[in-house]
């Protein structure tokens, strides 16, 4: 049963060979059993999920069913959910409870879909390894020592575990697409704008995007289905209709430009990832595309000017924390000043508190023309890059991650290190352009991705040309367990 | 580009965020370190280049006037840490 | 030593919108604390703001009436800070492209003659909560229900010479929002809240001294001492050799004592940023030309209308048209008592007095139009002495009556006009005083004038004030001149 993909779950409820309360309690049990191993959840709602399951039954029965109605699925642990404690992987957080939902929760929640819980996290979405949550790191279920990658690392790891069909999840330089690389699933990061921030808790808002894990690209487009879509809640999303994303799956992929940035693929990239990338598009080519190489001539400025943007955003987003209205405060404060510092110092873990200081020193008097202002500057070079690109290609196609998952521990040391991490993945969230990341092989006995990336609004093309891919390749069907 | 001891300080205190002496040696060598990455942009000529705050071009939409919310102080104010009369409540503030 | 006095004003118009500026929130005034504060306004984690037309339309109203350049593409920012009444940790402001451009504003001061005080911007942002230190054990409480209400802060050139060119201008800058309707005018209640800037140079010196800014100041009255003290404070430190520091003040009305304000400016630096979360506001002809045709009649307008239609002084027409609510009164006073000019005196004379004298605002008036114009229709028509209508007025004001003829009645205040009555108490009182009608008869022109007074007094003893001046004149003239 939990091989099966949300699109099989859904033929199963539809059909009646399985009632929702059994899938949630399958799934809820293989939590139970197995999540000790991977620590990817950090709150699991059995009792609302039977709850919403029979009530899923229910609505199955008087005939309104969606797609979702009884598919389990869990919440990246930053989603906001009315009663349910979010905690965005902090101390800061471990114990609120929000009043209100997220759009993302509401819009599944009317779906029907079952939340089996929340996923861990780095804390605020920071890292690339799930390893700086304050509940623990979370385990790749292909390797025993080896970090899930992040941020949204319990997704990805409870997605590949097959302890739940589907996940969503967060990416602001890679956290959807670089986490769903390492963990062998399938992943994809929107336009920004295609889905609401609100009830989100945000890490940059200019660069983050809400999307799915899933293990194939149909149930990524499922999932985009019910997500995606303006909200008069959130200014920055976009009033444009919603196609069906699973209405174009089967297209033919003949003709599709691919193009391949010449930064991309350099002597630093290792050859047992360039021939996995060039074998899966070669398998392109036999669908039909034809390949291209292209130049991005700021790539290799694209991590510098995240570590300005991001950090700056994210040191006054996370200014509200402050121990007065919600979440963690400091014993018995002096006074005001020690209740802000120690509440601070005391809910926040390292990471967290590093780019909180460097995006406060990169804002501050007499250093905000040279880091801020000149990386927004170089932001829009990136995205000009990238405008020209699309004008000779449909998508273009590099390795997610520069290696398979490495071992936990290795890189907690050395922030600049852990940041090279998402060296592919960081320039899209600068742009604001949709990805993907499809399983494409194995590397040392560890899946890789393909990453995907289209021009605005393209996710319809993204998850046409991950389908088609995914009809001639069963990377995506490979099993930690096997 | 090094960033010295003072400097680390006064961005905690901006920050509102305690560090410790041995806190301030550390983030001295992570900050150092990462402003050095961060340093690469100044190779770049953006001299015919506008800043862009955001990936969109768009512009803001812009609400009704209508009255949409509904008092949730209870609710609210169930999950904070210190609440007295429906206020909140923080060490006194000198002004 | 000569020192010129040099002002600038800040001032903080609430807007007088249903809803806050980016929640839909009420705004009404004395709620239960914290009743008015939602999630956004809460900051609670994930949510985001959206901003209000109808804030941007009175921004636009309010520079249209200042004569000022429209910004088509305003932005927000972010002015970072911690402090309890703020809660997200900065304030959503505009520094670099307010929605008001340079404007000005003419005055009319005391001596008749007009300052033109010129606006340097006009930009929106929100207002903070409020912290009240009354005792909680040594804490202090905090009301978020303004947190969030929309605001114009209005930024003047240190243009303003003295404390008196100062309140004129303040006074003239109330009547405009109020007139305007995008402002309650409310100063009790903090709709408008003025700063006020203060330095000292030599007389005629180009180079401006250092300043400091008082502020928060919320009466007309405590501005205008507060300008008179911080000059003399200044004064005083400069003649002994001193320097003025720059720093914030703070004026306490009740003792007439200023003192530094240090909490909010310690480690100022309030690293503003573009809001990721607002796109760039864009305003087309179409919203520009519909703020437009909303403008109501402006003071100066009303003014110049005050002058032609009513035959008012250039001084009682700019007092009379300045606040929206003086010129409704004065005219609904007209409507009842016809006397345009009498009904001006009375505005500008006894009922200004007694809402000094009682430092209350106009706002808070108990008397209506329509008691006034009732009142000067009897004076006009000769049924109560001057003497006797202040008797009226202030039956009125203390609530002793409402109506004013039934006052005259039981004040006994109605004059006899009953030319035969009165002709017999003159005969009677011309009897004894022989002597003084033998000097009149013998006086010139001018001296007779002067000796009519000594008639008049025993007259209106006689008839115990109840006799018509106005007839005792005509009376006594015809009987002396025989």
């Amino acid at each position: 049963m939990h091989n099966k993909t949300v699109a099989q779950l859904s033929h199963a409820l539809e059909s009646g060979e399985v009632s929702s309360v059994e899938l949630a309690t399958h799934f809820l049990e293989r939590i139970r059993l197995q999540d000790n191993r991977y620590n990817s959840f950090i709150t699991v709602t059995e009792e609302a999920a039977l709850a919403d399951a029979r009530a899923a039954d229910e609505r199955r029965k008087q005939g309104n069913a969606t797609p979702w109605t009884g598919i389990p699925f869990a919440h990246k642990d930053i989603f906001c959910t009315e009663g349910v404690r979010t905690t965005c992987g902090s101390k800061m957080l471990e114990n609120f409870v929000p009043p209100y939902d997220a759009t993302v929760t509401r819009k599944l929640r009317e779906a029907g879909a079952v939340c089996l819980g929340k996923t861990n996290m780095d804390e605020f979405a920071m890292g690339s390894s799930s390893e700086s949550s304050y509940f623990g790191a979370t385990t790749n279920p292909w390797g025993e020592r080896r970090v899930p990658g992040g941020s949204s690392g319990g997704s990805a790891a409870a997605v590949a575990a097959r302890l739940v069909p589907a996940a969503t999840a967060t990416d602001t330089g890679g956290s959807i697409r670089q986490p769903a690389a390492l963990c062998g699933i399938t992943g994809l990061k929107p336009t920004y704008g295609r889905v609401s921030r609100y009830g989100m808790i945000a890490f940059a808002s200019s660069l983050d995007q809400g999307g799915t894990m899933a293990r194939t690209a149909e149930d990524n487009a499922l999932m985009l289905n019910v997500m995606a879509g303006f909200d008069p809640k959130d200014s920055t999303s976009i009033d444009r209709e919603v196609p069906d994303y699973t209405a174009s799956l089967n297209d033919s992929l003949k003709g599709l430009r691919i193009g391949l940035p010449k930064e991309y693929f350099t002597d630093q990239l290792s050859s047992e990832m360039n021939n996995v990338v060039r074998e899966a598009i070669r398998e392109y080519e036999k669908l039909g595309a034809t390949v291209q190489e292209i130049s991005l001539p700021h790539a290799d400025l694209a991590i510098a000017a995240y570590y300005v943007i991001a950090p700056a955003e994210c040191s006054a987003n996370l200014s509200r924390f402050d121990g007065v209205r919600y979440g963690y405060r400091c014993e018995a404060p002096r006074d005001l000043m020690d209740l802000y510092t120690r509440t601070r110092a005391e809910g926040f873990g390292a990471e967290v508190k590093r780019r909180i200081l460097v995006g406060t020193y990169a804002l501050s008097a007499g250093y905000f023309d040279a880091y801020y202002l000149k990386a927004q500057k170089v932001r829009r070079l990136i995205q000009q890059d990238f405008i020209n690109a699309f004008k000779q290609v449909d998508v273009i196609m590099s390795p997610t991650t520069p290696s398979p998952a490495f071992i936990q521990g290795e890189k907690t040391d050395d922030p600049v290190t852990m940041y090279l991490e998402d060296i592919f993945t960081i320039s899209t969230n600068l742009a604001g352009l949709p990805a993907m990341s499809v399983p494409a092989g194995l590397m040392e006995g560890l899946p890789v991705g393909l990453q995907i990336i289209g021009d605005y609004f393209s996710e319809a093309r993204l998850l046409n040309a991950a389908h088609q891919y995914q009809q001639v390749t069963d990377w995506h069907q490979l099993s930690p367990d096997a | 580009m090094a960033i010295s001891r003072q400097d680390i300080e006064k961005v905690a205190l901006l920050a509102r965020i305690k560090v410790d002496e041995a806190q301030v040696t550390a983030l001295e060598k992570d900050l150092s370190n990462i402003l050095d990455l961060v340093d690469q942009l100044q190779s770049a000529d953006t001299s015919q280049t506008e800043p862009m705050a955001h990936p969109l071009d768009a512009a803001q939409r812009l609400r009704a006037d209508t009255v949409t919310e509904t008092d949730n102080r209870a609710a609210f104010q169930a999950i904070a840490p210190s609440t007295e009369n429906g206020l909140y409540l923080v060490p006194r503030v000198i002004e | 030593m000569q020192w010129d006095i040099v002002i600038g004003l800040e001032i903080h118009v609430q807007l007088a919108t249903k809803t806050k500026i980016f929640s839909g929130t009420s705004t009404a005034y004395g709620a239960e604390p914290n009743s008015q504060a939602s999630a956004v306004d809460l900051a609670m984690p994930g949510t985001l703001p959206v901003a209000n037309e109808q804030a941007f339309k009175y921004a636009v109203m309010f520079g249209l009436a200042v004569d000022a350049e429209i910004c088509r593409r305003s932005v927000f920012e972010r002015k970072n800070y911690f402090y309890p009444d703020l809660p997200k940790g900065y304030q959503t402001t505009q520094l670099e492209r307010p929605i008001v451009g340079p404007g000005h504003v003419d005055v009319e001061l005391a001596d008749g003659s007009t300052k033109r005080v010129r606006i340097h911007h006009a930009h929106l942002e929100e207002d903070a909560g409020k912290s009240l230190h009354e005792d909680f054990h040594g804490m202090t409480g905090i009301d978020l229900n303004r947190a969030g209400t929309p605001l114009i802060e209005v930024v003047t050139e240190p243009d303003m010479r003295s404390a008196e060119e100062a309140v004129a201008f303040a006074r003239k800058l109330h009547g405009l929002v109020t007139s305007l309707g995008i402002c309650d005018g409310n100063m009790s209640e903090g709709s408008l809240r003025f700063d006020v800037n203060v330095s000292l140079k030599p007389a005629g010196d180009e180079t401006l001294g250092t300043r400091t800014e008082t502020k928060n100041l919320n009466s007309f009255r405590f501005m205008e001492q507060a300008i008179h003290h911080e000059v003399e404070r200044q004064m005083d430190i400069l003649e002994d050799g001193g320097r003025i520091v720059q720093e914030t003040r703070l004026y306490n009305g009740d003792t007439q004592q200023s003192r530094s304000m240090r909490s909010k400016e310690e480690a100022n630096d309030y690293r503003y940023f573009p809001c990721p979360d607002l796109l760039p506001v864009e305003l087309d002809d179409a919203f520009i030309e519909d703020a437009r045709s909303r403008l109501p009649e402006l003071p100066d307008a009303r003014k110049a209308r005050f002058q032609s239609d009513y035959g008012l002084t250039d001084y009682d027409a700019s007092l009379l048209s300045s606040s929206a609510r003086m010129a409704a009164l004065f005219e609904e006073t007209v409507s009842h008592g016809k006397d345009a000019k009498l009904a001006a005196n009375w505005l500008l004379g006894e009922l200004s007095a007694r809402l000094n004298s009682e430092d209350r605002e106009l706002a808070d008036c108990p008397l209506t139009g329509g008691q006034l114009g009732a009142l000067i229709l009897r004076i006009s028509d000769g049924t109560v002495s001057s003497t006797g209508a202040k008797k009226v007025f202030e039956g009125l004001w203390t609530g002793e009556g409402s109506d004013v003829d039934e006052l005259i009645d039981a004040k006994g205040l109605k004059q006899v006009s009953d030319t035969g009555a009165l002709e017999k108490i003159v005969e009677e009182v011309l009897a004894g005083m022989g002597e003084q009608i033998a000097q009149y008869q013998e006086a010139d022109e001018k001296k007779r004038k002067k000796l009519m007074g000594g008639f008049m007094g025993p007259l209106m003893k006689a008839s115990k004030g109840q006799g018509n001046p106005k007839l005792f004149n005509e009376i006594l003239k015809k009987k002396l001149e025989r």
